[in-house]
């Protein structure tokens, strides 16, 4: 029992001053606390609320659908194909095995697919939905549906994607979409994030590309509020994207793919003008490929198949190709004459098969010689030594100039890919860009289309419209966009004498429809549709004298890419022109043999607006003619049927 | 002074012991667990269950526990002490040799209907045997080396004990629990000043020993304290908790976010949220007034603790009531400043708000210890 002892009080009292001693401390320590909480908490609050929103609020883009492409009539081009697709989110699967296998028993699913789902599945967290097998067939979607109680985590969704229904026909013009890709992001300026979408796809050539904006439209955004995983919690708020604009072209989709099913078998390019608003009707290069198979990912078979092709499929040859235009050139040559004052219509000029100049010796076609030749023979019968004569009176640039206001040498402004600028050649440019001085001799080839000269098939579809209308036809390829017209290109005179152009019509007129002229065996036998044009041969190489004197080789004798390019540009009705044409047979031969035939029964499909009646034809061809119609009515069909279904 | 003294005045008994309980004491400790209710219920994501209900009835144990203890005289428990102590130390030992494995430390035993930690108890049983301890020893004696040297063991050997289970936490608060009692015991300054120059050499030991054969603590604490250092260094990493912790509180603002619309906590950006870092959730919610209305609740239970020291006539009821004043305020005090970014993170729960049985059960029952001080004081 112990005593309290005598300084219990003072020790009391010590331990009361080292409790407010340590009391103080406390509230200094608090003090501390409540002063870091109010600079948290209030001075910090703005900085700190915004970290917490980035952390859980995340932006989705939502992508717009993209705009259709429909051809004059509307039948459509480019559409947006639902896409079936099966995508399995890991943690509702359980055993992702076992479901895959069962999986399998209702749609094809390779190993290799099995395993690459199995791994991006690992990969992304248990609640990412990871595609299995896209692009399915509606039966296979159906199967799947209804057997979803077997399939946990299994979900069929629908997508869009860019198809193509018309395929081949209209690969050129319309062009394919592809995912974005990083040479196209370095290249493209605008900074539309939905370019940054994974695989979001863009038009990459054609109609597609240079329509690119609008037809995209602009993205939607989708406020989403996440948690520490990534998962989505819940939507905070969505602003519907605005779709792309629909495009119409000018574009006749039957009579488009009646010219890729004519130039079966050949490397060519065609151009179709309807010559009262400059709507292009038809822009075909052949052979063509399936723009589809881009849209999926092209296989490095069919790439390497298309690239290696030499007929070079996937040149756009209507617009991007250049040819020398050979004879078809002599409408320019024999206009710059005449509107210089240089040559009478009606004035001959004496063909004896070849003309010497400055010490060259310059071949006619005809070896034998044309005679006495007026503008109206020489164009019918294609002379050339009256071209050698007359374009050394009116001078190279002249010449250029006319062809320049025809429509040559220039960039057509159309929404299309690569279109060439072509070649009309004049003193100057020989001497920048060759550093040599122009010579007689070059002028004397450019008469007649050779030499420096080169054109696309748009370019002398577009000089040949000028020449049956008078007017300066300028090509267009968009008719209207969101519904709304587009303005056709205001329809000036040419400024060139109608008298002349009237005698080269009948000149023209002549070529198919005289017993001499150089198409009289492609004529048209209704008489209120007659054909008229210009054929061209050009030659690819250089005829020697020795081969001259040895007989020159025929054509079908020389290996492809050797032969002459056979090229016709022509107009019908010859009365009452409305559509113009221009055909270019790579390495075809002879303009009159492969390119005329072809201009006539494309421009017979466009003014009839279908198949021609075979009483169009001349009798003797007819039944040849019933054959080849067949022939393309079932290299037409497969197309048709299938843009049916879809 | 004895129990004898008391008998010359008059000190409470039978039925008019609860007459003298510090109500406003109790008040304030039901205020601070109601609290701890309503940010149960919020980070369960408007749920009672799995944490609330758990906690409201060991709020009522306790609190029974609290009364059960007030009411049995303060001398009892003086007595008691060293057994208090002992027990404790015991426990201590079976944990390092047979506690459960939970969260990579072994802390506690399981009794089946609940988890122990005997870390929890220690903090009380040693505050209480110093308390004895000085108010055994002459006030002469205080200072003298010898008799400064047995309190330092007596808290130096559960302190070593509980860093090698690991508890960082736990052992900043013996050490500094049972410190604050030698000090208001009156042990000389000097001592303190060595010890806190020790302890700043000791800190710099523990830095230098890292990477090397005699590294003091684990590799994930000497992270920590990387983190705590710079925690932006390693944001999705080890940083992460203290960073989005951070976030939390900062985004409440002045009025918070409201009642269960707290983004961080509701969309788990938060690590425990419901435990360790529930002021967090309290201050992303309530904002910077609900956070400080929660500092000032502790704040007045630290000033009637104080007070009720003050008042006391015997050195073991006023030490007694200071130490566990302290070992509260180092409680809430070190968890604050955690999830602040002022320390590094320790594992210390805020008191009477975390989930957690043990230290819900203890704490009360040392607000027990202080009530009987309290209400057996001779007036």
């Amino acid at each position: 029992m112990k005593r309290p002892s005598r300084d219990s009080g003072e020790s009391l009292r010590g331990i009361s001053r080292r409790a407010l001693v340590l009391g103080a401390a406390q509230f200094g320590v608090m003090g501390v606390l409540a002063a870091r909480m109010r600079s948290m908490q209030v001075e910090e609050a703005e900085q700190y609320r915004l970290l917490a929103d980035e952390n859980r609020i995340n932006l989705r883009l939502l992508a717009p659908s993209r705009g259709l492409v429909f051809d004059r009539n509307g039948v459509a081009l480019a559409i947006n194909e639902q896409n079936y697709r099966v995508v399995m989110v890991r943690e509702d699967a359980g055993d992702v095995e076992d479901v895959l296998q069962r999986l399998r028993r209702l749609i094809p699913l390779t190993d290799d697919d099995i395993a690459r789902a199995i791994e991006e599945m690992a990969r992304h967290s248990p609640f990412v939905p990871v595609t299995i097998a896209d692009r399915l067939a509606w039966e296979e979607m159906a199967r799947v549906n209804i057997n979803t109680p077997a399939l946990p985590g299994v979900q069929a969704e629908v997508g869009l994607s860019r198809a193509y229904p018309l395929g081949s026909d209209t690969a050129h013009v319309v062009g394919y979409v592809g995912p974005v890709s990083d040479f196209d992001l370095s290249r493209i300026e605008d900074q539309d994030p939905l370019l940054q979408i994974p695989k979001f796809q863009i038009g990459k050539t054609g109609v597609e590309n240079k329509l690119e904006r609008i037809l995209r439209g602009s993205a939607g955004t989708r406020r989403i509020e996440v948690n520490a995983l990534g998962r989505v919690m819940r939507e905070i708020d969505r602003i519907e994207g605005t779709p792309g604009n629909d495009v119409q072209l000018t574009l006749d989709a039957a009579l488009q793919s009646y010219v890729e099913a004519r130039l079966d078998g050949e490397s060519a390019g065609v151009v179709v003008i309807d010559l009262e608003n400059g709507d292009l009707t038809a822009v075909a290069s052949a052979p063509t490929f399936d723009p589809n198979l881009f849209v999926r990912g092209i296989s490095t078979k069919d790439w390497t198949e298309l690239n290696e092709n030499p007929y070079r499929p996937l040149a756009a040859k209507a617009v991007q190709g250049t040819y020398p235009p050979g004879s078809t050139f002599k409408l320019a040559t024999a206009l710059a004459a005449i509107e210089a004052g240089v040559l009478d219509p009606e004035e001959t000029v004496y063909c004896r098969g070849y003309v010497d100049v400055s010490g060259n010796r310059f071949h006619c076609w005809k070896p034998t010689g044309h005679g006495n030749m007026n503008l109206h023979e020489s164009l019918k019968q294609s002379c050339d030594c009256y071209y050698y004569e007359i374009c050394q009176r009116v001078g190279i640039d002249l010449i250029s100039e006319m062809a320049v206001r025809l429509g040559l040498g220039q960039r057509h402004d159309l929404p299309l890919s690569a279109i060439a600028e072509g070649l009309t050649p004049t003193r100057d440019w020989k001497l920048k860009v060759r550093g040599e001085d122009w010579r007689i001799g070059d002028t004397v080839n450019a008469s007649i289309g050779q030499g420096f000269v080169l054109a696309s098939p748009l370019q002398l579809a577009v000089m040949v419209a000028r020449v049956a209308t008078g007017r300066q036809i300028i090509p267009r390829l968009i008719r209207a966009i969101d519904g709304v017209e587009q303005p056709a290109a205001s329809d000036e005179p040419l400024g060139v004498n109608e008298n002349v152009l009237r005698r080269m019509r009948a000149a023209l007129d002549a070529v198919s429809n005289h017993t001499r002229g150089t198409a009289y065996g492609s004529r048209i036998a209704a008489d209120e549709l007659r054909l008229a044009g210009k054929t061209g041969t050009s030659q690819v190489r250089r005829i020697t004298q020795e081969e001259r004197d040895a007989g020159i080789t025929r054509n079908e004798d020389l290996p492809w890419e050797r032969r002459d390019h056979a090229l016709f540009v022509g107009y019908a009705p010859a009365d009452a022109p409305r559509f113009a044409i221009a055909v270019v047979v790579e390495h075809g031969g002879g303009g009159s043999t492969v390119a005329a035939p072809i201009a006539r029964d494309v421009l017979l499909q466009a003014m009839y607006d279908g198949p021609p009646p075979l009483s169009a034809y001349p009798s003797n061809i007819r039944s040849q003619i019933e054959t080849l119609q067949e022939r393309i009515q079932q290299r037409i069909a497969p197309g048709s049927s299938s843009s049916g279904r879809a | 002074m004895s129990y004898l003294e008391y008998n010359a005045k008059y000190v409470p008994t039978g039925l008019r012991k609860p007459l003298y309980l510090n109500w406003p004491l109790v008040l304030l400790l039901t205020a601070v667990a109601g609290i701890g209710f309503l940010m149960l219920y919020s980070v369960a994501g408007g749920s009672a269950s799995p944490w609330m209900e758990p906690q409201v009835k060991r709020f009522g144990v306790g609190m029974a526990a609290m009364f059960v203890i007030a009411m049995i005289p303060i001398w009892f428990w003086r007595n008691m002490s060293a057994m208090a102590y002992a027990v404790s130390l015991v426990l201590l030992l079976w944990v390092e040799f047979f506690g459960s494995i939970g969260m990579g430390a072994q802390r506690w035993i399981d009794l089946g209907f609940m988890r122990l930690q005997p870390s929890e108890l220690m903090k009380i049983a040693l505050v209480m045997l110093l308390a004895a301890y000085y108010d055994w020893l002459a006030p002469s004696r205080t200072s003298r080396p010898i008799w400064v040297i047995i309190p330092v063991l007596l808290i130096l050997i559960p302190t070593l004990l509980v860093l090698k289970q690991p508890d960082l936490g736990t052992a900043i608060l013996l050490l500094a629990g049972g410190g604050a009692v030698m000090f208001a015991a009156g042990v000389h300054w000097g001592y303190f000043g060595s010890v806190i120059l020790a302890g700043v050499g000791a800190v710099v030991a523990v830095f230098q020993s890292r990477g090397t054969s005699w590294q003091l603590l684990k590799d994930y604490q000497y992270q920590r304290i990387d983190t705590f250092l710079d925690p932006s260094n390693d944001p999705l990493g080890a940083g992460y908790h203290i960073t989005q912790a951070k976030i939390a509180l900062g985004s409440g603002g002045w009025t918070g976010k409201g009642f269960m619309q707290g983004t961080q906590t509701r969309l788990n950006f938060l690590p425990e949220k419901h435990t360790d870092f529930i002021f967090t959730t309290l201050a992303e919610e309530f904002g910077y007034i609900g956070a400080s209305t929660l500092l000032l609740l502790y704040a007045l239970i630290i000033v009637f603790c104080v007070i009720s020291a003050l008042q006391s006539r015997d050195r073991f009821s006023s030490l007694l009531t200071l130490g566990i004043a302290m070992t509260f305020f180092l409680f809430f005090a070190v968890n604050m400043a955690m999830v602040m970014g002022l320390l590094p993170v320790v594992g210390v729960p805020l008191p009477l708000v975390s989930y957690g049985g043990s230290a819900m059960l203890v704490l009360l029952a040392a607000f027990g210890l202080v009530q009987s001080a309290h209400v057996h004081r001779p007036r």
